[in-house]
């Protein structure tokens, strides 16, 4: 039997809550889905839609931004701002064909490491019947050949 | 001394560009008696095998304009590149993609029929589409292909300089062409924008900026600015904060909200950029509200923004980070 997509999902996990997550989800020894490749930054702020376009283009399947809940944010509103970023970076990718499970924000505290975990998991549920995502391959491959 | 050898080429454009370039004024005079021209379809006659019968680097200065949208478009750009010493894309098509470049938005089936077929204009009941080969008695005739995907010259060859703007800017060409024409030394070439300035447009830009939370946006037409205000401030989605400098915020000077053809700053996605600027004026609401009515307060802002792609990527779409949308 073939052995099921695995997608790489490019994790942008913030210092304070959910990179902690992540740590606990592995100290606690929590099985879940090896898709996710964490990237620590220091708030959900930091995180550019830049970041994520390139993460898209250079061949992530998905891409997760998690951070701490509202209200709950080290620099009282970083998680808030990225919020904002992201509703308007998903209507964008909406008009550029990327499905909206492909880029997902998730709030994880440092106590959540199950939380943090599941959501890799249902994630990577959801992109799997989506495929990989290629874009390099497909979509600006064709473009040099001048299709 | 012979004089040096002048070419400018349009390819996916308007013609603004040459409208640009002959509105240097009388420096044009100036170029007139430093340049010969050996190629410029719109003000001399020349034909391709001209072009194709000069030496390799046979020409000194080659403006091109225009995007690369079909296959008479590549091979003009493979050629110009290979007969000319000096390369420079020449405005926002050549650069990036511009106006033609939004048809990366979405296919090349689309963009014909809207073209050929749903025009008001046209009988679609006689709608003919463009046939790359057509039989006739005489023979084969062959038009260009028409591409699926827009590109930028630099995409599709290497360019010496680039010069943006849509057109660039009359005063930033003549700055240009002086500093050739007086031997001054360029800028090291390899893509390399001249004739355009290293900050953002709001820089240069005159209007009171104060601190920025807003509702809702307006298109141009929904909404009289109050003089003398930042226009984003207003709710017009000015791409100032996004868009190089040079032009000397010609637009937002005049109440306009700038549409961004000067381009991305050096290293940076015009479109994901402008996003962040965008989304930061949005008003998230009282504070202390729940999350879920935070989540609405700017899902409602978010929806009075007509066409995101379109209107962050305008000019830079073919050469922004995904290039295009998926098909």
């Amino acid at each position: 039997m073939d052995e099921p997509f695995q997608p790489v999902i490019v994790g942008f996990l913030c210092n304070w809550c959910s990179y902690r997550a992540a740590d606990l989800a592995g100290t606690a020894r929590i099985h879940y889905a090896p898709t996710m490749r964490p990237i620590r930054v220091m708030c959900t702020a930091r995180i550019e839609p830049e970041f994520v376009l390139k993460a898209l283009r250079e061949g992530a399947d998905g891409v997760m931004i998690a951070g701490c809940h509202p209200g709950e944010c080290h620099y009282v509103e970083g998680n808030i701002k990225a919020l904002r970023r992201f509703k308007l970076l998903k209507l964008l990718l909406r008009q550029l064909g990327v499905e909206d499970e492909r880029v997902q924000l998730v709030w994880a505290a440092a106590s959540e490491g199950k939380q943090l975990a599941e959501a890799v998991d249902r994630m990577t549920e959801q992109i799997r019947p989506l495929g990989p995502l290629r874009w390099k391959q497909t979509v600006l491959a064709a473009a040099e050949v001048g299709g | 001394m012979s004089k040096l050898k002048f070419a400018m080429y349009w390819a996916a454009s308007c013609g603004g560009c040459e409208i640009s370039l002959l509105n240097i004024g009388e420096d044009i005079l100036a170029v007139d008696a430093a340049f010969d021209i050996v190629f410029w379809p719109c003000a001399a006659d020349f034909k391709y095998k001209d072009v194709q019968g000069y030496p390799d680097g046979y020409i000194d200065l080659c403006l091109f304009n225009g995007a690369i949208r079909n296959s008479e478009n590549e091979e003009m750009a493979h050629l110009l590149r290979r007969k000319s010493k000096t390369l420079v894309a020449f405005g926002s098509c050549a650069y990036e993609g511009c106006i033609p470049g939004l048809s990366n938005l979405t296919t090349k089936a689309a963009t014909l029929r809207a073209a050929y077929s749903d025009s008001y204009s046209g009988d679609e009941s006689r709608t003919v589409l463009p046939q790359p080969v057509t039989q006739v008695p005489e023979g084969e005739l062959h038009i260009p292909l028409f591409y699926e995907t827009v590109r930028a010259l630099d995409q599709v060859v290497p360019v010496d300089y680039i010069m943006p703007g849509c057109p660039p800017e009359s005063h930033q060409i003549a700055a240009v062409v002086k500093a050739i024409i007086s031997g001054a030394e360029l800028p090291k070439p390899g893509g390399t924008v001249i004739g355009a300035g290293q900050v953002a447009v709001c820089e240069e830009c005159p209007l009171a900026k104060n601190v920025k939370q807003i509702t809702r946006f307006y298109r141009p037409y929904e909404l009289v600015p109050e003089p003398g205000l930042c226009l984003l401030e207003q709710g017009l989605l000015c791409m100032g904060p996004a868009t190089r400098s040079g032009c000397g915020a010609l637009c937002p000077r005049v109440n306009m909200r700038c549409e961004g053809c000067y381009g991305p700053l050096d290293g940076q996605d015009q479109g994901a950029r402008i996003l962040s600027a965008v989304a930061s004026v949005v008003n998230v609401g009282k504070a202390g509200e729940g999350e879920a009515e935070m989540e609405a307060a700017i899902e409602a802002a978010m929806e009075t923004l007509a066409d995101p792609a379109g209107t962050f990527y305008r000019f830079s779409m073919a050469h922004s980070l995904l290039q295009r949308t998926r098909f």
